[in-house]
């Protein structure tokens, strides 16, 4: 029997088997921040260990960062310890560190993938359960706990049992405004929130194959939220031109050898995947959420579904939504275009060309968090931060803002948010409000019509 | 003992190491974060809620800490408060009538982010059980490594432990873990659950993945070696 994506990479790392019990895998990257890792080294330090390959840890500053005047001391004290409890750790430790400031410092999903770091074939873990992002590159990358956290610092390896396999197909062709955001809320809508649970999902289909990396880190990066550990996508020539020549890509020759590796890895045609499910691309449209979980979403055009689950109905007192209710036409106070699903060039390129020559309605807030300070140059360099000048939003500076309000942007109570990020939870971007997830595209409109719209009939 | 406990166990407290001894320093020894779990006699309190995410068992403002102290004083800290900071009656973890160590929730606990800070939140307010029909995988695996035992139940038994906990607050269950049974006591009521092999040693004995995973250094390394040639 054939091999999936997932076997191949999997296998590949196994350092050791215990009989009737987990597997010894290697970890080859091991991506940290400020808030998960402070008590992981400090298990080690009171352990008396060391770790034991820093060379394959880069770090960086992202979720609990300010996104304005970041040249600035941080204002609030135990943001600030945190932050300086990282830079400590990782000098002390001979840890790379992109810490507030520096060019290549970003969210870490987005700014590993930027700098090559991530590739296909390695096994990577962050203490942030996003980290299925990096599995757009044909990469097993999977959040993990801060024990597990420090395990990888003690040994570069974690105690796993393989997860089973699961496979979601989809073919056909996108309608207009359908963006990839749409494709994995439409997913998670159907499967819902656990379909995922004890798997590791491989996306395939010629909808994920005709899609940027930017794209397909948007498709793997909510995977965690239908309860799949890790999604991940066929390396292809997107993914190894997107690699080619970026700073830790291997180079020249090198790059070719792993070229040659790489296209192994595909899953072969006799694999059998313990679940499997298909979706045609003409079924999907425009999403949004209308309830506390990824779950809950529908299409633009739809109306809320009833159900008589009291957490349902939890959900939508909540929300202050009603069942049988269509979102089109709420007004809407505040939209944020960011976080690790969607701050990458290509979502303020979407955002751009839509917003381009229209104004940002008045009741509306608008924040733009560029994903990293390459994106951030980005912006500027194409000229889309005048685009955006013009048009009354505000362009930030990067981190994870208002996706988990762990600094200063939140959202006030009782108040909608039209968000790209990747939870809908009670209280996410701030305590008591209310998230509606949706791609850039949808959050673009909201902000420009000051309530939801039908994407739809507002495109040529 | 099982096979993959050959080799050195470590016990943090005691800082020596000795394959001999660990199973002696076990029994009479609480380890750090890892307290050994056999069985566990207790009243419960019941979350019939579900889909608990990790933003509602510690909102993420409360993530700043650098240590893994105190982070119980915010569990449930959006259903526990209200806004201005007072208590809010109607949530369970308010209500004298319940009390224990056995946290009793709905299906699909613990979705959501990695934040170990959960596990941390729920053993430091005092939780030893959580029992769920479901629970996310990043949760499970934190909480067994902070000695917080997840058992999941079908969803039959855990609405009929639902039941039996707001009818009879004072109902007492009781957690074997060597078993793997859960019951009712001085009721006919009791179900079996899951929990894997490696992870039962662990629990029973208060090891964890560290200790293994510094004893197969040679072979970590012997790996490396093998993958760069």
């Amino acid at each position: 029997m054939g091999k999936t994506l997932f076997d191949k990479v999997w296998d590949a790392h196994v350092v050791d088997t215990i009989e009737n019990g987990p597997q010894i895998l290697y970890i080859d990257k091991h991506l940290i921040h400020e808030v998960t890792s402070p008590q992981a080294f400090n298990e080690l330090e009171e352990r008396g260990i060391s770790v034991f390959r820093p060379n394959q840890i880069v770090a960086t500053a992202d979720h609990n960062t300010p996104t304005l005047n970041q040249n600035q001391p941080v204002k609030d004290a135990l943001s600030r310890q945190q932050l300086e409890q990282l830079s400590k750790n990782c000098k002390k430790n001979d840890i790379t560190l992109y810490e507030l400031g520096h060019k290549y410092n970003g969210i870490v999903h987005v700014m590993a993938p930027e700098l090559g770091v991530t590739q296909p074939g390695l096994t990577m873990v962050c203490g942030d359960s996003h980290t299925s992002t990096h599995g757009a590159f044909g990469a097993i990358a999977f959040g993990i706990g801060t024990s597990q956290v420090a395990q990888v610092f003690a040994s570069q390896c974690l105690l796993l049992t393989k997860p089973k396999s699961l496979r979601v197909s989809v073919n056909g062709k996108l309608k207009k405004g359908v963006l990839p955001k749409d494709v994995i809320l439409y997913i998670i809508s159907k499967l819902g929130t656990n379909s995922g649970t004890g798997y590791f999902c491989e996306y395939a289909g010629n909808v994920f194959e005709e899609m940027s990396m930017e794209g397909r880190m948007t498709v793997c990066n909510m995977s965690i939220e239908m309860g799949a550990r890790g999604g991940m996508i066929a390396p292809d020539e997107t993914t190894f031109n997107y690699v080619e020549g970026r700073e830790f890509a291997p180079k020249g020759k090198d790059f070719d050898a792993k070229v040659a590796y790489w296209k192994t890895l595909p899953t072969d045609d006799d694999a059998v995947f313990d679940k499997e499910y298909t979706f045609d691309a003409e079924d999907i449209e425009p999403m949004v959420t209308y309830g506390t979980n990824p779950g809950m979403g529908i299409k633009i055009s739809e109306t809320i579904p009833k159900d008589d689950n009291p957490s349902f109905k939890k959900s939508l007192a909540y929300m202050d939504f009603e069942a049988g209710e269509s979102l089109i036409n709420k007004p809407i106070n505040y939209v944020f275009i960011g976080s690790c699903t969607n701050s990458r060039i290509e979502d303020f390129r979407v955002a751009a060309e839509f917003i381009k020559g229209k104004q940002k309605a008045k009741n509306v807030t608008a924040w733009l968090v560029p994903g990293s300070k390459q994106v951030e140059a980005q912006i500027v360099d194409e000229g889309l931060k005048t685009i955006f000048d013009a048009a009354g939003f505000e362009l930030r500076q990067p981190g994870c803002s208002a996706c988990l309000a762990m600094n200063d942007d939140k959202i006030p109570q009782n108040e909608y948010c039209v968000s790209t990020s990747n939870r809908n939870f009670e209280g996410r971007q701030g305590q008591g409000s209310r998230t509606i997830l949706a791609s850039p595209l949808v959050a673009a409109a909201t902000a420009v019509e000051g309530k939801i719209v039908d994407i739809t009939k507002h495109l040529n | 003992m099982p096979s993959f406990w050959e080799g050195v166990c470590y016990n943090r407290k005691m800082g020596k190491e000795h394959p001999a001894l660990v199973g002696i320093i076990a029994t009479f020894v609480d380890i750090y974060n890892m307290e050994k779990f056999t069985t566990l006699k207790s009243k419960a309190i019941p979350l019939d809620i579900e889909n608990v995410d990790t933003d509602q068992i510690i909102p993420a403002r409360f993530l700043k800490a650098t240590d893994r102290k105190g982070f119980g004083d915010n569990l449930f800290r959006d259903w526990r408060y209200n806004k201005d900071g007072s208590v809010n009656p109607d949530f369970v973890l308010n209500d004298a009538r319940y009390s224990g160590k056995i946290l009793v929730a709905g299906d699909n606990f613990g979705c959501g982010s990695s934040r170990e800070h959960a596990a941390w939140a729920i053993t430091d307010f005092g939780f030893k059980v959580v029992v769920s029909s479901f629970f996310a995988d990043i949760f499970k695996g934190n909480a067994l490594n902070n000695g917080l035992l997840p058992v999941q139940v079908s969803k039959a038994f855990l609405s009929d432990l639902q039941s039996c906990i707001v009818s009879h607050p004072e109902t007492e269950l009781i957690v074997d873990l060597e078993n793997q049974t859960i019951s009712v006591k001085d009721a006919d009521l009791s179900e079996d659950f899951e929990i894997d092999a490696y992870k039962k040693t662990c629990m029973i004995n208060g090891y964890d993945d560290i200790d293994y995973l510094l004893s197969k250094k040679e072979k970590i390394e012997a790996f490396e070696n093998a993958a760069s040639n």
